[in-house]
């Protein structure tokens, strides 16, 4: 999984889709159509079916195929026994769970303060968040690596010695756009300065206030920024290779070179695996914009 | 002339035209009145060619155009809202209808100009659709669908995306475009008032049929159904039995009854009667107090209170209407009334009945 | 907020100028233009630049085509349908993908026949007669990089344009037919026009995704392919010449304005198209 396969462009796409997910939808409109489902639209997307499909399907097969020439899961179960590959595994996790966590705990509060407080630096805040889309990912890798050839001895000691301190501040960066724009819709779906005034008028602090009454309100907002932060983590390859440093993605092109059907196998299976986490947030998504309650913990 | 034929449109299990039968004479304009739901919509559409029906069929000067694409009928159209290309400045926007039918440069532009000052917006013909105001679009809409002189002018609610202010200018004015130009028109709204003030003639609808089609002042006076006695204006029940000689009693008064068929003697009903057939007079005996004062202008809306609880909505002249808190009572005017069940939605089926 | 700003300050803002300053200065700390000169005028770096242009130019443009007409397809059913539901979360799924997994999935598929299972697709098409590898096509090259970029630019397009067609209004189409244009004549005359802004729009920003792309390259035909990426990448890790550093620094100057360029070019077009669509 690289999310960063596009620099962070694509995730203006991943982050459109986030929004989507939390604005209304569009008024019905009364467009009656004249009779028989058009043609051109079954062709279209049965196409995309198809090359769309094709490659998963493909993969799938291709995973099954084991080394020595049977089907079999033995692909699949690489994950568990090959060392390097289970390392490389929780590396990347744990990576990938402290990015969602740092992302969501310094968006959030800094979201809901410039909504509440200083409404006139939104734009600065737009315009920064957007920075890290105009930097590939490639082009801050260098200047890393320049870094790290150049840094004192503290900073490598405290920054890049390991990957989970040296990447994960990084990645919060990159996940930072589409973060930003996911919990920035879903804050502006609520009535946030009445949801404040009333809590802090009933005696609770900030901290109070951010985690019982503003977080629960923007549950499939944060949520979606932080199943796609993980989703980036997960797949982030570019700066991790170049780096040096081992995460999930850049053991999978090793072993790919050698082995590809473990490769092919645990890609195909991180795909289904965020496809099937975004699906159900768009259920749940629907199903918040159903009620109009405001929920409290 | 347009001619609706045994019109039904049916989606799944709704019947939104149950059979409509129409005739729209040359140069008139009929206005479609009703509450969401009941088929106007459908019907202006079905003409314009944007829907077809599932039965029945659509006649222009004795042509069926039931099955004629919408860009081949020869009608203008014009939208509730966001109707006009964004695009386009507006005079390009009037003049589309025109480049359509291959009209030159020249001629596309002078017509366009022309109808833009007869809607009043010759100054901001260089201007786009955002750059406008609501009522701004709505009179460039206008002026787009009559540049190619249609047959027929069709009007979607044109006004009701509006405010009140602008709302009652452009029905005006579209009225008087529309004689001035005896364009054959089927305008379609809601709002009773917008209806009765400009149409030739009134066609009241109520889930898919027409419940009367006649005059602005027939319908008022005489509505042929309690449907239509109810949407149109405002109307009072009041309790009462029915009397030996078919007649009813309500409020001491005793009345003839429009329609007494199936009603027994000593059967309760209520009468239906307008807030003018009434007059209440100060009398310190009298039946109720008023309640509520709504000063109109010309006329008073008082809301007199029965000692029974009932309310009943009276208009009078403002010279002579009482205040708050006084007493009163009511004298009814007219001679006869049209009676209903009592706490039952009026019956649409109702045997057809005039009433003073 | 002052906790954000250190924060970007330092993770965001040290890596860019680590790139900035070490793309003007010599290894001596002096500013110079030696840099930009080099890979300017050295086809070493001007060939990668020109391919990675290209490729980014034709995967947008197939992306770009193909993304609306699947779009179109989409918007013209119900909305909040399954077949919706179910585009949206693929396509933000894929248009997030690209990079190792994309890559492995196209390997599965059109890889060669030779080693372990080979290409899915290769193997079918064998099977009927069809040597793809024998016709000099590689997965592993170029135009199968861009095979796979389409792969992921067509989602984005979807995501992107949607918005866009939606803000279609159905009464625009039956204005226009009442006015007496045919289909065709109305999205010549209406339809393309109001999407022109967010089409192009769109466009760019596919352009800039590939350009700045790198993981599905690298995944699929590992360092040696002629982009620019892979440039940066060659320099750093002294692959090719050593000492190559700054090279690739300036080649980073060089790829950021690029993008800059591009979305500054989207701005304006996005300014255009917010003013119609009110």
């Amino acid at each position: 999984m690289s999310a960063v396969g596009g620099g962070g462009l694509g995730g203006v796409g991943a982050g459109a889709f986030l929004a989507e997910l939390e604005e209304q939808p569009a008024p019905q409109q009364t467009t009656r159509r004249r009779g028989r489902p058009r043609i051109w639209r079954v062709v279209i997307l049965t196409a995309a079916v198809i090359f769309f499909l094709g490659p998963l399907v493909a993969s799938a097969k291709y995973s099954l195929i084991q080394q020595n020439g049977k089907y079999g899961f033995s692909n699949y179960s690489q994950i568990l026994s090959n060392g390097d590959l289970r390392r490389s595994l929780f590396t990347s996790l744990e990576i990938a769970g402290l990015t969602a966590f740092i992302v969501v705990s310094l968006m959030l509060p800094t979201v809901v303060l410039v909504r509440l407080r200083m409404p006139k630096l939104t734009l600065l805040l737009e315009g920064v968040t957007i920075l890290p889309i105009v930097v590939p990912p490639i082009v801050i890798a260098s200047g890393l690596a320049q870094l790290q050839g150049s840094a004192p001895s503290w900073m490598i000691s405290l920054w890049f010695n390991h990957p989970l301190t040296a990447l994960t501040p990084i990645y919060v960066v990159l996940a930072m756009p589409f973060s930003y724009r996911a919990i920035d819709t879903g804050v502006r779906a609520i009535d946030l300065r009445t949801l404040v005034d009333a809590s802090r008028s009933l005696g609770a602090s900030w901290f109070s206030t951010m985690i019982r009454v503003i977080l629960p309100n923007v549950e499939t907002a944060v949520l979606g920024a932080a199943f796609l932060t993980i989703a980036l983590c997960l797949g982030e390859v570019v700066i991790a290779t170049i780096m040096l440093y081992i995460t999930l993605p850049v053991e999978l092109i090793q072993v790919g070179a050698s082995n590809p059907g473990v490769s092919v196998g645990l890609s195909l299976i991180s795909i289904l695996f965020v496809f099937l986490l975004l699906f159900l947030l768009s259920f749940l998504a629907g199903r918040r914009r159903g009620s109009t309650s405001v929920r409290v913990i | 002339m347009i001619r609706f034929e045994g019109v039904q449109r049916q989606f799944g299990a709704v019947m939104a035209l149950a059979g409509l039968d129409l005739e729209i004479q040359d140069g008139e304009l009929i206005a479609l009145l009703g509450p969401s739901g009941c088929g106007k919509t459908t019907a202006l559409r079905i003409l314009g060619g944007f829907d077809y029906p599932t039965a029945g069929r659509v006649l222009v000067d004795d042509v069926d155009v039931t099955n004629v694409p919408p860009n081949k009928r020869d009608m203008g159209m014009v939208f509730q809202a966001y109707s006009l290309f964004p695009n386009m400045d507006v005079r390009t926007n009037v003049a589309f209808g025109l480049r359509m039918r291959q009209q030159d440069k020249a001629r596309r532009l002078k017509r366009a100009n022309e109808l833009l000052e007869l809607v009043g917006l010759t100054p901001v013909a260089d201007r786009y659709p955002h750059q406008l105001s609501g009522g701004q679009q709505q009179r460039v809409a206008i002026a787009r669908a009559l540049a190619i002189e249609p047959k027929v002018l069709l009007l979607d609610e044109p006004l009701s995306a509006l405010d009140a202010r602008v709302r009652m200018q452009l029905r005006a004015e579209i009225r008087s475009l529309q004689q001035r130009l005896k364009i054959t028109t089927l305008f379609v709204t809601h709002d009773q008032s917008e209806a009765l003030s400009i149409a030739d003639r009134v066609g009241v609808m109520q889930a898919g049929r027409l419940e009367q089609l006649d005059t602005p002042e027939n319908v008022y006076r005489h509505p042929a159904t309690a449907f239509t006695a109810e949407f149109v204006g405002a109307m009072n029940r009041l309790p009462g039995r029915i009397g030996d000689a078919g007649d009813v009693q309500v409020l001491g008064q005793r009345l003839t009854v429009l329609n007494p068929e199936g009603r027994e003697a000593g059967a309760p009903v209520e009468a239906l009667l307008r807030p003018e057939a009434f007059v209440a007079l100060p009398d310190a005996a009298g039946a109720g107090e008023v309640t509520q004062r709504t000063f109109l202008g010309a006329s008073v809306r008082l809301v007199v209170t029965l000692d029974g609880g009932q309310t009943v909505l009276v208009e009078s002249s403002s010279h002579d209407a009482a205040a708050v808190g006084a007493r009163v009572g009511l004298r009814i005017l007219a001679g006869a009334v049209a009676v209903a069940d009592p706490g039952v939605a009026p019956d649409p089926e109702a045997v057809p009945l005039t009433a003073v | 907020m002052l906790p954000f700003t250190v924060y970007i300050l330092i993770f965001l803002g040290l890596p860019l100028y680590e790139v900035v300053h070490g793309a003007f200065t010599t290894d001596a700390g002096q500013f110079t233009w030696h840099n930009f000169s080099t890979i300017f005028s050295e086809s070493q770096y001007w060939n990668p630049l020109k391919n990675s242009l290209i490729l980014s130019a034709w995967t947008a443009s197939v992306g770009a085509f193909f993304g609306t007409w699947l779009a179109a397809a989409v918007v013209a059913g119900k909305p909040g349908g399954m077949l919706r539901r179910v585009v949206s979360s693929g396509s933000g799924v894929l248009a997030y993908f690209a990079g190792v997994p994309l890559a492995f999935a196209f390997i599965a598929t059109l890889g060669r026949s030779s080693t372990a299972g080979g290409g899915v697709l290769t193997g079918l098409l064998k099977h009927i007669g069809v040597d793809l590898y024998a016709h000099g096509f590689n997965i592993a090259s170029m135009f199968g990089v861009g095979l796979a970029y389409v792969y992921f630019q067509i989602p984005l397009m979807v995501i992107l344009i949607t918005p866009a067609l939606e803000g279609l209004r159905p009464q625009w189409h039956e204005a226009a037919q009442s006015l007496g244009a045919s289909r065709v004549r109305y999205l010549r005359h209406v339809a393309v026009p109001v999407m022109a802004p967010a089409f192009i729009g769109s466009l760019l920003i596919l352009f800039g995704n590939a350009f700045s792309a790198y993981a599905t390259a690298l995944a699929l035909v590992g360092a040696a392919i002629p982009l620019v990426p892979a440039s940066i990448n060659d320099a750093i890790n002294g692959n090719v010449l050593v000492n190559q550093d700054r090279i690739a620094l300036a080649l980073g100057v060089e790829m950021i304005l690029v993008v800059m360029i591009i979305m500054v070019g989207y701005w304006l077009v996005q300014r255009r198209a917010r003013r119609w669509l009110q």
